[in-house]
């Protein structure tokens, strides 16, 4: 009883609690939320007609189907690549691991600009990597795979560190009570780990997904930007801008939003769910 | 660690962990490592002379300048604010609380560029406030001010993120005590809750200044790309490609390369400490 009183009393002991909320959520609508409900607008403005013509127009279409490939493919790789690294930094003692695990975080430090050019140069035809890719046929930059790097590139960190601290967190005495009876590895790591990881996989993949069909800086060094061939949307969106047509950018703008808030509830009730995982192992 | 390496020992071949170490490694190599030697192979492979004389160059000085003053206001800024922030949630109750760190989180969701488009549609000439603007002759947009707001827009998460959780896990009762001993909110807050976040509050400033100085998509959007005057240094990175300067592309890019590697070291030196 005693102890349920507390946290009520502790609302009002501390003091600078009208200071602090007020700044953050001047802050807040200054900086975020005013300029979020100025697209909104702008995008009401438009009318439901004019807003399906701009959106379903061929152009556009390319656009997103180009941008939703990419992104999907971007994401499945780095879902496979993601689950191998939290595996192997989590699991295995090896020289150079701790080095290993700093160089996850380089997509996020690194400015996208900087990875664009750099993997742009790397895979062109006379790039350490492009030489060989050419020689044998393969086209990265200037096409749909260069997209693909480029998104690939930017958000490798996802799904790593979200499976990483839960590999961590995980009981082995299952594991071993599965060998025990004869499974093996794969058998034990489909069966036993994966089903313990995927919620914080499925997180970390949505997220991943959502962070590379919103990427602009590496894609538009690497894709070439062709219309209806290697266009993303948000570079679509930054042409109408410089057009002058207003209204053109904030339909897709407002499109691209709604994909990212959808992205954003879906992981976040991903997170719950792998939340709750953790509390009932 | 050791209790999960047994789980394959006895009788099993390292086979297999070999296989899966070697393949991380070597992709990790090829996707990651491979970039960021290029950018230095690429900035010096014309000597270091051209390297300077690059970095030296009038639009590149400027682009450097112009970035540094946008990260000096927005990362001090995004400090104050994420203490705010987290003060406001972690140390008080109040209905609305878990909405609150949803908005928050906003901006990682919603991309630089879309950012840079509401900025656009709000404070352009066509913009909702563009009349109003102009009637009171205020440049916002490709300009100085538009730059640093969605900076801060892109980077409003940062130092919140990091001080609200460990603030939440240290409770209220020491600043509690601190009141009953008669101290004021401001000795509170220097004596009592600061040096425990301190850690993680710089933790944050050096993730938040390597975005502020990093930000592309939202920037190119506002800043107009005007040469030598609104250019930040990503944005000189691309114009000088598009130039089809490679090694000053490259030059600029490893200032910026530079950066990140320091904010990873930073990064791997706090996060010891702040879990302390």
């Amino acid at each position: 009883m005693i102890g349920a009183a507390a946290p009520i009393r502790a609302r009002r002991v501390l003091p600078g609690f009208t200071l602090s909320l007020g700044t953050t959520l001047l802050y807040l609508v200054l900086v975020v939320l005013i300029p979020v409900l100025a697209l909104i607008l702008k995008g009401a403005e438009i009318g439901p007609e004019r807003f399906w013509q701009i959106v379903t127009s061929p152009r556009t279409l390319a656009a997103f189907r180009i941008t939703l490939t990419a992104a999907a493919i971007a994401t499945v790789f780095n879902a496979v690549y993601g689950v191998l690294m939290a595996w192997v930094l989590v699991r295995y003692e090896f020289p150079g691991k701790r080095i290993l695990d700093a160089l996850m975080d380089v997509p996020f430090a690194l400015p996208t600009a900087v990875a664009g050019l750099s993997l742009t140069a790397l895979f062109s035809a006379n790039g350490w990597f492009g030489q060989y890719l050419d020689a044998a046929g393969i086209q990265v930059v200037y096409t749909i795979w260069g997209i693909v790097l480029a998104m690939t590139f930017t958000s490798i960190p996802f799904v790593v560190r979200t499976v990483q601290p839960v590999l961590e967190d995980l009981d082995t005495t299952l594991e071993q009570a599965a060998m025990t009876l004869g499974a093996r590895p794969w058998t034990i790591f489909a069966r036993v780990v994966f089903p313990a990881i995927l919620p914080a996989f499925l997180a970390g993949s949505t997220v991943a997904f959502a962070r590379s069909l919103g990427e602009f800086g590496a894609v538009v060094f690497i894709a070439g930007n062709l219309p209806m061939k290697t266009e993303i949307a948000s570079l679509l969106a930054y042409i109408r801008l410089e057009e002058y047509d207003y209204i053109g950018a904030a339909a897709i703008a407002l499109v691209l939003l709604v994909f990212a808030l959808v992205l954003l509830l879906v992981s976040n009730l991903l997170q719950i769910w792998a939340a709750r995982y953790r509390e009932v192992k | 660690m050791s209790h999960a390496a047994t789980s394959f020992a006895p009788g099993q071949s390292r086979t297999g962990p070999r296989i899966l170490i070697g393949l991380a490694v070597l992709l990790t190599g090829l996707l990651v490592v491979a970039p960021l030697i290029y950018i230095f192979a690429r900035a010096f492979s014309a000597g270091w002379g051209a390297y300077v004389r690059n970095i030296m160059a009038p639009d590149t000085l400027h682009a450097i300048w112009l970035t540094s003053i946008t990260a000096l206001i927005v990362v001090p800024v995004n400090i104050l604010f994420g203490i705010a922030a987290a003060w406001a949630v972690a140390k008080h109750r109040f209905p609305g609380r878990g909405l609150l760190v949803t908005i928050i989180e906003i901006p990682f969701s919603i991309s630089p560029i879309i950012a840079g488009i509401c900025y656009l549609l709000l404070y352009g000439r066509q913009g909702l406030l563009g009349p109003w603007l102009q009637a009171h002759d205020v440049q916002m947009m490709f300009a100085l001010p538009g730059i640093v707001m969605v900076t801060m827009f892109v980077t409003a998460p940062f130092v919140a993120r990091e001080v609200l959780p460990l603030m939440q896990a240290q409770g209220t009762e020491q600043e509690q005590a601190a009141v009953t001993l008669g101290a004021s909110g401001w000795q509170i807050f220097t004596r009592v809750t600061l040096p425990g976040i301190k850690w993680a509050l710089l933790y944050g400033a050096v993730l938040c200044t390597a975005r502020a100085v990093g930000e592309f998509g939202g920037v190119s959007v506002v800043s107009g790309n005007i040469r030598g005057q609104t250019n930040t240094l990503p944005l000189q990175v691309e114009l000088l490609f598009n130039d089809l300067n490679a090694v000053g592309a490259f030059a600029a890019a490893s200032i910026l390369t530079l950066i990140a590697l320091v904010a990873l070291v930073l990064k791997a030196v706090l996060e010891g400490r702040k879990a302390v």
